[in-house]
């Protein structure tokens, strides 16, 4: 298969689904933007994409809480959709905005809350991508990724159980920016299909984009997990 | 208005508030100081307040929707006149409790999205407000829960606030108002003009309003109130810069060349090939690329932000992100300068109606971050400092940076052209703003500006953004520009004054009904833009809007006879020419006087400074001025879109200074990057405003090149924030600093693209004395980096590296953050412009090219000692500086090491290459970095200075250090 086409998802107030397409494109999918409120009234559009990207940014400004209001309208109006997508092998990402929707409705086990000091925080962390993950985002990664984190209410709470059996990426040593519970940045579902996750990897997909490696510093490119999604799509066929 | 009766109201609290509670309440002890004491905890409680009754059903799927069970409690009470008040009672038992919520006709964006939540779920019609409760500690006495409210949880322009009550919210009035006024001027005498100004709010001076009785009685009309509004408006210091164009004498009678003209001819005779446009569209425009040019604007929020700091700085941004989008550019890159009054101002001190420092702080600094976060634009680049003359009148300057496709051409508007206003509905907010903003400010100024408060929609914004990108990719129109300052009244005003139009406002699209028709033309809501459409491509147009959900209306269209008439459901009220609007002002007479040099106030002592060398360095480095902002900076995103490169803070722990932003668009194939630099220097503008402004351009300069920008292809912006310029000495200030700026411009080659200036920053104390900033000056540098893949940073790469210091140290200490640290004045001389300036950076920028700089740092505020120390620390390396017998005199010291003058820059550079680094720039070796972390001065073989590189850190960062630095 040539080119995978991935839907970049976006409410208003979405504002990372450029920086999102840009790095679907610089992993080999073919990305199309489609507005929540388009999808929720045709979820057939669903059927002819490989792969859907909720993208980041404050869906609704984050009124009611972060992706409170797309979370509802996902969960009202496409989440049995989505399921059937998931289910048919296709993989689901949400990044930051998109996690805390696909949270709210449900795709995804636990909560976010806000960050433990209360405090939006900018900054650049370093994930591990933990040993044994059946999911197709993170398999084949190997050593930790780095990218930036943006964002008020990223902290991951969920019991033991859930978080030891859905965590697939954790923040490093000491580089935990909001508090999440075991360090968990991010989660996939049953399927392995589906991983939601704080940090931007669309942020760091060219090597200039790091903080440090105008010091000489050259780390892994976030770049990877888009690359897993489209790798496991194309094989898919 | 649903204020009588029952009102349901889901209140919504978080599992575990308590850290937060104790964070607010520290926040109010750290404000009030003891009398707070006994605040342990302010816990906060979200309110969702509704106008219409909800039932069971109802209720149950909202609480549903709007908890999530696992993070949050969730209650629905009855708000009722004569009920106790709501909530579980084991919370409200004794506990003093206040509630807020924003004021009917306030933008409520929290309810706005609680009413959608209402529709998604079925339950139509549903009027949501937001609102929020703090509940005190039982043993909390009223009278401080009242003092910590009105210093910390409400402000009265935008809310309404109940104590020990639940707050009912007031949803706004629906009786309809379509009244026009008509306002006599014609028979007035000049006396009576100026009481009309002044209980108007007009801020016309009296030649000002003696021109528009007399043009009145000219057309034998009086005007009506939409039209003395709209002039008042035009004529605005804010809208029309009668000072920058005014014609201005010294007292001793020679004349000056108006402030502007200045301006721009010292850009024409640069005449530098990469200028677009300058001082002419809503921004400067300048090349970036083969297929990019930059669009650059920097603009002031001053007023609005020290009456309601959050809508102020918020709509700050918003309204000069809309100026870049109103020379059709995509913004990619936001920058914030910001001026507070000291944190520890005595909050007993402050003048009647004067928020605290620290309440504007965390007020703007939200704001900011508020628009830029959610907009999706980077936060790059900024500053911010602290004086006491900031108190009653804090500074926010808001810029941002956009690009649009090279050589883009808009055919301009013609004669039918539609005049259509995209985006955000009007309302009552922001009326009168560019009067107000053009006045000075008193005790009363928080109540008469409460209609000027604009609250923003950054959601809204980014739409428009985006519709407008794809309309102008397609060519749907001619023309375009913002709804600032003046609402449609501008904006129309301004796209319309040389054709003329027919406007009729019915079909603009209103928050509620109720508005006055020269409200609706008044009002600055925000969030708007208006276009000039060919009627062909209307659909088109509405096609974008719709899909971008973005509301479009179309107000009328273009005349040819220059004539401006607007109609409000087929009443005119507005019939003017456009040459009396925009040329009908009568030039401005001013007289400047040469400012009185204020006195020293002590002197400094050579020998004791030289002997206590580190602990004055700790303490520079921590000075509010100097300090790490850091905790500031990281709550603003500044890596969205991907294209920042070079960042407020790096280094080997992401904690050291940039120098100035680097982007490197995503969209741009060029690999080039484009650079920001602010230059600033609010301390020593009161001694020598032209020294001032030379060493404002200098450093923004520096600061471009230091990170690899082409000394040679640089623009310019200005932005001044003064006093009243009606008083002599403070319009010589301005004088003097519009030379400095010409001067220095001119220097460097280096071009002003665009510039703006808000005056009158003053406020009028009940005994009638003045409270003036300082003159403030905000240079913003546009640079261009050939390879964006070669930056370079301030953080120090490998020990045994050389520090090379290019430039000369003068005695240039008087304004300085020695004397600041010190409290005293200690005259002498301030630092000015550097002559060997520009040459000095050419050389540094080619050694670049070549790749033999491994850092690079510019010295400006605190010294020489700051800046090689703020290397170190980005590097965690130590240093070692020595200078020999050349600087052996204690006075000779002091300037080493705090002296501010211009032109300097400090290189590291391997070893191999020092000789040759030096021979090309002219600098010298004057130490080298070591992988001891320590920082070492030695002057002719004596230590004076010997820290561990810790104690500075921790000093820079505002901790109190441990050492003292001695030797």
């Amino acid at each position: 298969m040539t080119r995978p086409r991935a839907l970049v998802v976006s409410a208003p107030g979405t504002n990372r689904d450029n920086d999102v397409a840009y790095a679907l494109s610089l992993s080999g999918a073919d990305p199309v933007r489609m507005p929540l409120h388009v999808l929720v009234r045709r979820p057939q559009r669903l059927l002819d994409a490989q792969m859907v990207v909720f993208a980041g940014g404050f869906s609704h400004a984050d009124a009611l809480g972060a992706g409170a209001l797309a979370g509802l309208e996902v969960e009202r109006s496409l989440s049995d959709e989505l399921r059937a997508f998931v289910a048919s092998g296709r993989p689901v990402l949400g990044i930051c905005n998109g996690f805390q929707i696909l949270v709210r409705s449900g795709l995804l086990p636990g909560s976010l809350m806000h960050n433990i000091d209360g405090r939006f925080v900018c900054r650049w962390v370093t994930l591990e991508v933990v040993g044994t993950t059946p999911c197709v985002w993170t398999s084949g990664i190997d050593g930790p990724i780095d990218c930036p984190v943006a964002h008020g209410e990223g902290r991951y709470i969920a019991s033991d159980e859930v978080i030891g059996a859905h965590t697939v990426l954790r923040y490093a040593d000491g580089t935990n920016p909001n508090g999440s519970m075991l360090d968990s940045a991010g989660v996939t579902d049953a399927t392995g299909m589906v991983l939601g996750l704080m940090p931007h990897p669309e942020n760091h997909v060219v090597d200039r984009q790091h903080p440090r490696w105008h010091r000489g510093e050259h780390r892994n490119l976030a770049r990877s997990l888009f690359d897993s999604g489209v790798a496991h799509v194309k094989a898919a066929g | 208005m649903a204020t009588t009766g029952q009102q349901w109201r889901l209140e919504i609290d978080s599992i575990d508030s308590g850290a937060a509670a104790r964070r607010l309440a520290e926040r109010a002890r750290r404000l009030l100081g003891p009398i707070a004491h006994p605040v342990r905890s302010i816990t906060t409680t979200s309110l969702y307040l509704v106008a219409e009754p909800v039932d069971q059903a109802g209720r149950a799927l909202l609480l549903q929707a709007l908890v999530d069970p696992a993070t949050q409690r969730g209650t629905w009470t009855v708000a009722d006149a004569t009920a106790p008040p709501p909530g579980r009672a084991a919370d409200r038992d004794n506990c003093p409790f206040v509630e807020v919520s924003l004021r009917p006709g306030v933008t409520d964006p929290v309810g706005d999205a609680f009413s959608r939540a209402a529709a998604l779920l079925g339950l139509r019609g549903l009027t949501g407000r937001s609102g929020t409760r703090f509940l005190f500690d039982a043993d909390v006495d009223p009278h401080v829960v009242r003092l910590v409210a009105d210093a910390l949880l409400h402000n009265d322009i935008v809310d309404e606030v109940s104590f020990d009550a639940p707050i009912r919210a007031r949803f706004v009035s629906l009786s309809t108002n379509d009244s026009v006024e008509v306002v006599a001027v014609r028979g007035l005498s000049d006396q009576e003009l100026v009481e009309l100004s002044r209980s108007r709010g007009l801020a016309l001076d009296p030649v000002e309003m003696i021109a528009v009785r007399d043009f009145f009685a000219s057309i034998e009309r009086d005007p009506t109130d939409a039209e003395i509004e709209m002039i008042a408006q035009t004529w605005s210091e804010h809208c029309s810069h009668k000072t920058f164009r005014a014609q201005i004498t010294w007292g001793d009678g020679t004349v000056v060349e108006p402030l502007l003209t200045q301006l721009r001819r010292s850009t024409d005779a640069i005449a530098a090939p990469w200028v677009r446009s300058a001082f002419v569209d809503n921004a400067g425009i300048v090349a970036f690329d083969e297929s990019f040019d930059i669009a650059v604007k920097v603009e002031t929020h001053n007023h609005p932000s020290a009456v309601e700091p959050f809508g102020g700085a918020n709509t700050g941004v918003g309204g000069v992100i809309r100026d870049v989008l109103g020379v059709a550019a995509d913004p990619i890159a936001v920058t914030d300068v910001l001026c507070f009054g000291p944190m520890d101002t005595p909050i007993d001190s402050l003048p009647v109606g004067v928020l605290h420092p620290q309440r504007v702080r965390d007020g703007v600094v939200a704001g900011v971050a508020d628009y830029g976060n959610k907009m999706g634009i980077p936060t790059v680049a900024g500053a911010v400092v602290h004086q006491e003359g900031f108190t009653s009148n804090p500074l926010v300057f808001a810029g941002c940076i956009g690009l649009r496709p090279a050589g883009l051409v808009l055919t301009g508007q013609e004669p039918g052209d539609r005049i259509v206003v995209l985006g955000g509905a009007t309302g009552r907010d922001g009326i009168r703003g560019a009067t107000f903003s053009s006045a000075t400010m008193d005790a009363s100024t928080g109540d008469v500006a409460g209609a000027s408060v604009q609250i923003g929609d950054p959601i809204t914004e980014k739409l428009v953004a985006d519709a407008l990108v794809d309309a102008r990719d397609l060519g749907l129109f001619t023309a375009i520009t913002d709804c600032g300052a003046g609402g449609f009244s501008s904006a129309v005003g301004e796209i319309a004054a040389t054709l003329g139009a027919d406007v009729e406002l019915a079909s603009a699209p209103r928050k509620y009904p109720g508005l006055a028709p020269w409200e609706l033309w008044l009002s600055e809501a925000q969030e708007r833009m208006v276009l000039a459409v060919r009627p062909g491509n209307l659909e088109a147009l509405s096609t974008i809007c719709r899909e971008h959900s973005v509301a479009m209306a179309d107000l009328g269209s273009f005349r040819d006879d220059g004539r401006l008439v607007v109609r409000c459901d087929g009443r005119v009220i507005v019939d003017l020419p456009g040459e009396f609007l925009h040329e009908g002002r009568p030039i401005r007479q001013l007289v400047a006087e040469r400012p009185q040099e204020p006195m020293p106030t002590g002197r400094r002592d050579a020998a004791q400074i030289v002997a206590h060398a580190g602990e004055l360095l700790l303490a520079v480095l921590s000075h509010p001025d100097v300090r790490s902002n850091e905790d500031i900076v990281r709550g603003f995103d500044h890596e969205i879109l991907g294209a920042t490169v070079g960042r407020p803070f790096l280094g080997a722990e992401d904690d050291g200074p940039g120098n100035a932003a680097v982007i490197a668009p995503l969209q741009s194939t060029s690999g080039r990057g484009l650079s920001v630099g602010i230059g600033m220097n609010c301390r020593t503008g009161v001694f020598d405003a032209r020294r001032m402004a030379e060493a404002s351009v200098d450093e923004a300069v520096r600061n471009v090149v230091a990170v690899g920008a082409d000394p040679e292809q640089i623009s310019l912006l200005d932005n001044f924030s003064w006093g009243d310029p009606r008083r002599p000495e403070m319009l010589g200030r301005l004088v003097d600093a519009v030379a400095g700026c010409c001067d220095s411009a001119n220097a460097f080659g280096a071009p002003f693209v665009s510039g703006k200036d808000s005056l009158n920053n003053e406020y009028v104390a009940a005994d009638g004395t003045r409270r003036s900033i300082p003159p403030t000056l905000v240079i913003t540098a546009i640079g261009i980096v050939p390879d964006a893949d070669r930056i370079v940073t301030s953080d120090a790469k490998g020990p045994e590296n050389a520090l090379i210091l290019v430039g000369h140290t003068r005695s240039e200490l008087r304004g300085s953050v020695l004397d600041a640290v010190l409290g005293i004045d200690g005259g002498g001389v301030v630092p000015g412009g550097a002559p060997d300036s520009p040459m000095r950076m050419r050389a540094i920028h080619s050694a670049m090219v070549n790749g033999l700089v491994q850092s690079a740092h510019d010295v400006s505020d605190g010294g020489l000692g700051v800046a090689v120390a703020e290397m170190a620390i980005g590097g965690r390396l130590g240093v070692s500086v020595a200078f020999g017998t050349a600087v052996s005199s204690p006075e000779s010291v002091v300037d080493a090491l705090f002296s501010e003058s211009s032109g300097r820059m400090l290189l590291e550079v391997v070893p191999e290459h020092g000789e040759e680094l030096c021979a090309t720039t002219g600098g010298v070796v004057i130490g080298h970095f070591t992988d001891e972390a320590r920082i070492v001065w030695r002057i002719d073989d004596q230590g004076i200075i010997d820290m561990d590189l810790d104690d500075a850190l921790q000093a820079w960062r505002g901790h109190v250090a441990e050492g003292n630095g001695q030797p």
